[in-house]
């Protein structure tokens, strides 16, 4: 019992910043139709600023409580100062053009963020492990939790809600559905297709720097944090099926779960059983756990 | 006196070869080049400062401001010209890489490698051009043990005795250890360390049991699981080999959770993370450094001296991969210059340079360095192990309760294989 409790907390806990950056993919696939590689460029730079933007409100002696609307500051900043650069001033050029041409593009993108997260704050690690304190420590059973893993947990739960009543329940949400579903059409009725793209994609890269802000009190900030987080993004969306909010949260839990299961049970698979699930998906569901299947347009 | 024009001809022209000969030997360098990562994960812990380590130490032999033995200018007076190289990108590109300095960028010697893997991808490369290649980092005793190079040395000990010092250390402060966890990155070095870490156990303490046995991937990030499996099994000790970033974050979110009160934390290359976790690192946590580094270096003028000319250059105190990068480069110099002394001062034959590199000692900032196994191409040092104490008068994590390990006393014997002495029990192992 008390290993079953461990594993699901364990699970959830993983699942949860996993959740926000695989659902700011899954986004822009959705609208936009590109297989972001420089969703991880993202994050890295989420977790950068939120590491510059706490220290900086750290020294100003502000309340380590602000510490967190100051990571959510950062994450926001980071949408609105590379979103709309990177997809007016580069991406839409490829628009039309074969998606593997686009998916190039993003790997590039990948490339050049990373020597230029390099250059604007080097290669020493930053840390900024004051938030991580913020919750103090929470038993469960005979295992002792830091609370902010347990308050991110909440938080993805949070941002699920709000992309989804977004996307469900408002009159934006519903000129986004329109455009996934038909660009031309949605264009002939007046909507600004490239605006919606755009805000698409910020709102995305806004998700991938939130999971990197919100991640960054746990980890050391340092090159190379873009790498091992795009790759289980997608693992999440594959599972989840590419497009939907749903799929990234139930693809989410599922890896969260299946890698806890197999770190407490047998550690030597651990990799292997997020693979070997996405594999099991991929047999019996093709296009994801909650991706419509959708006739083809000759 | 007669004025003979064919014979002030003659002299003019003699002064002219002999003016181009001069501004030639004044042009000549000795050229290295320098692979190390300075992209992607290892960046941060190791490639950089080692390159940071190689630029401070390379402009003061051109300037000839190093103490003796090294205080001649450059390597025996020519000026020393670098190329460097990113090692990141995996053993495909580097062994490209490694074909492009010998033979586009024409470098005398190629300095290099952090990654093992890397390693036994462009030894086997060295040794079918025939260049001289050292290595300077790598851990994998394979190099030597699996191979007969000519061309290829390594100036720091092997892997091996990062654990056989770690476990010798346990067993003389008397730390009752019945049963113990361990966490190890999923490759090469994790795995290797894994193993050393287990067969040392089993020759000191045989009653001694494994318990969680953690394997995460290179670069994982989030331990939170991880460290749940280790506290879900009572430990009296948790071993590991993590460095860099993912050491860096098992340190951040164990340390909250309680693990290091729980369990005997004992890390066998961390002393990189020291500086900049300061206060976050759990005060009692034994700690190696691979080597007699850093904090841990024994006083020496020879280390004063470095010490300083590193800290003022880079704002921080040197740790293992500057000092390994240190002791690589002063090994070459006196090799060089011996070379060179014995090749009447004319700039030595790569041969030449080998030869007197090969069987070699010398003095580095962390003790004598010996080459004296692979037929003398792999090094020994000795090294140290101690325990953590934040000092909050020097704000600054500080080494305490630090012991010195021979180098014969934790490295297997010259012709022994690292598995079969650890297996052996030690076997000949010199031990003051």
């Amino acid at each position: 019992m008390q290993l079953a409790l461990t594993i699901l907390v364990d699970g959830l806990s993983y699942a949860s910043w996993l959740f926000i950056v695989a659902l700011g993919l899954t986004l822009v696939f959705g609208v936009l139709k590109i297989l972001n590689i420089a969703h991880g460029s993202f994050y890295a730079l989420g977790a950068y600023a939120a590491a510059s933007v706490v220290a900086w409100f750290s020294g100003s002696g502000a309340s380590p409580s602000l510490s967190l609307l100051a990571m959510l500051l950062a994450a926001i900043a980071v949408a609105i100062l590379t979103a709309p650069l990177t997809e007016r001033g580069l991406l839409r050029f490829y628009y039309g053009r074969d998606e593997v041409l686009l998916v190039l593009v993003t790997y590039a993108m990948f490339l050049m963020m990373e020597d230029i997260t390099k250059l604007i704050w080097g290669a020493n690690p930053y840390y900024v492990s004051e938030p991580y304190a913020l919750f103090g420590n929470i038993d469960i059973g005979r295992q002792s939790y830091v609370g902010y893993d347990l308050f991110l947990v909440v938080l993805a739960v949070v941002v699920g809600l709000a992309v989804w009543w977004g996307l469900n329940r408002t009159r934006a949400g519903k000129i986004v559905t329109a455009v996934i579903h038909s660009p031309e059409i949605a264009s002939s009725m007046g909507i600004k297709v490239s605006r919606v793209y755009m805000v698409s994609f910020a709102v995305g890269i806004f998700l991938a720097a939130l999971g990197g802000a919100f991640t960054a009190p746990m980890i050391s900030v340092q090159p190379g944090v873009s790498v091992g987080v795009i790759i289980i993004s997608f693992a999440v969306v594959i599972i989840g099926g590419l497009g939907s909010i749903e799929g990234a949260a139930i693809g989410a839990i599922i890896v969260g779960l299946a890698r806890a299961l197999a770190v407490h049970i047998m550690p030597v698979a651990e990799l292997f059983s997020v693979y070997l699930v996405m594999a099991l998906v991929l047999v019996f569901r093709p296009e994801g756990l909650f991706q419509r299947i959708q006739a083809r347009k000759i | 006196m007669s004025f003979n024009s064919t014979r002030l001809l003659r002299l003019c022209a003699a002064a002219a070869v002999g003016l181009c000969a001069m501004t030639a030997m004044a042009q000549e360098t000795f050229k290295i080049g320098i692979v190390s990562f300075l992209s992607g994960q290892a960046a941060e812990s190791f490639g950089i400062p080692a390159v940071n380590g190689a630029k401070v130490l390379i402009n003061a032999f051109n300037k000839g401001q190093a103490p003796a033995p090294y205080n001649k200018i450059g390597i025996g007076g020519l000026q020393i010209e670098v190329v460097y190289v990113d090692e990141a990108g995996g053993a495909t590109k580097q062994v490209q890489e490694l074909r492009n300095l010998y033979e586009r960028d024409k470098v005398d010697v190629v300095v290099g490698y952090v990654g093992s893997g890397d390693c036994l991808a462009v030894a086997p490369v060295a040794e079918e051009l025939k260049k001289f290649l050292i290595l300077y980092d790598c851990g994998t005793p394979r190099i030597f043990e699996e191979n007969n190079f000519k061309y290829v040395f390594r100036t720091a000990s092997h892997a091996a005795m990062d654990n056989v010092s770690m476990v010798r250390y346990l067993k003389a402060r008397k730390i009752p250890v019945n049963v113990y966890s361990m966490i190890n990155q999923d490759y090469a070095w994790g795995q290797d360390s894994r193993k050393d870490f287990m067969l040392s156990m089993a020759n000191l303490y045989p009653n001694a049991k494994p318990a969680v046995d953690q394997l995460p991937k290179f670069g994982a990030g989030q331990y939170g699981t991880e460290i749940s499996a280790l506290m879900s099994q009572p430990a009296d000790l948790i071993h590991s080999s993590l460095w860099g970033g993912d050491l860096q974050a098992f340190i951040l979110q164990s340390g909250p959770r309680g693990m290091f009160k729980k369990s005997q934390v004992v890390l066998t290359a961390a002393d990189h993370v020291l500086p900049g976790l300061g206060n976050k690192v759990p005060d009692g946590t034994i700690i190696g450094a691979r080597g007699a580094y850093g904090l841990m270096a024994p006083p020496s003028p020879l280390n004063t001296w470095w010490w300083e000319l590193y800290s003022k250059a880079n704002n921080v105190y040197p740790v293992q991969a500057p000092y390994r990068m240190a002791q690589s480069l002063m090994g070459l110099k006196l090799a060089a210059e011996k070379a060179m002394q014995a090749n009447k001062g004319q700039k030595p034959s790569m041969d030449q340079m080998m030869t007197a590199l090969r069987g070699s000692e010398w003095m580095s900032p962390a003790g004598k360095i010996r080459m004296a196994l692979g037929n003398g191409q792999q090094a020994i040092q000795d090294t140290a192990i101690g325990r953590t104490k934040w000092s909050e008068e020097k704000k600054l994590v500080m080494i305490e309760d630090i012991q010195y390990f021979d180098a014969e006393c934790v490295n297997p014997p010259p012709s022994v294989k690292t598995e079969d002495w650890l297996k052996s029990g030690f076997a000949g192992a010199k031990c003051k």
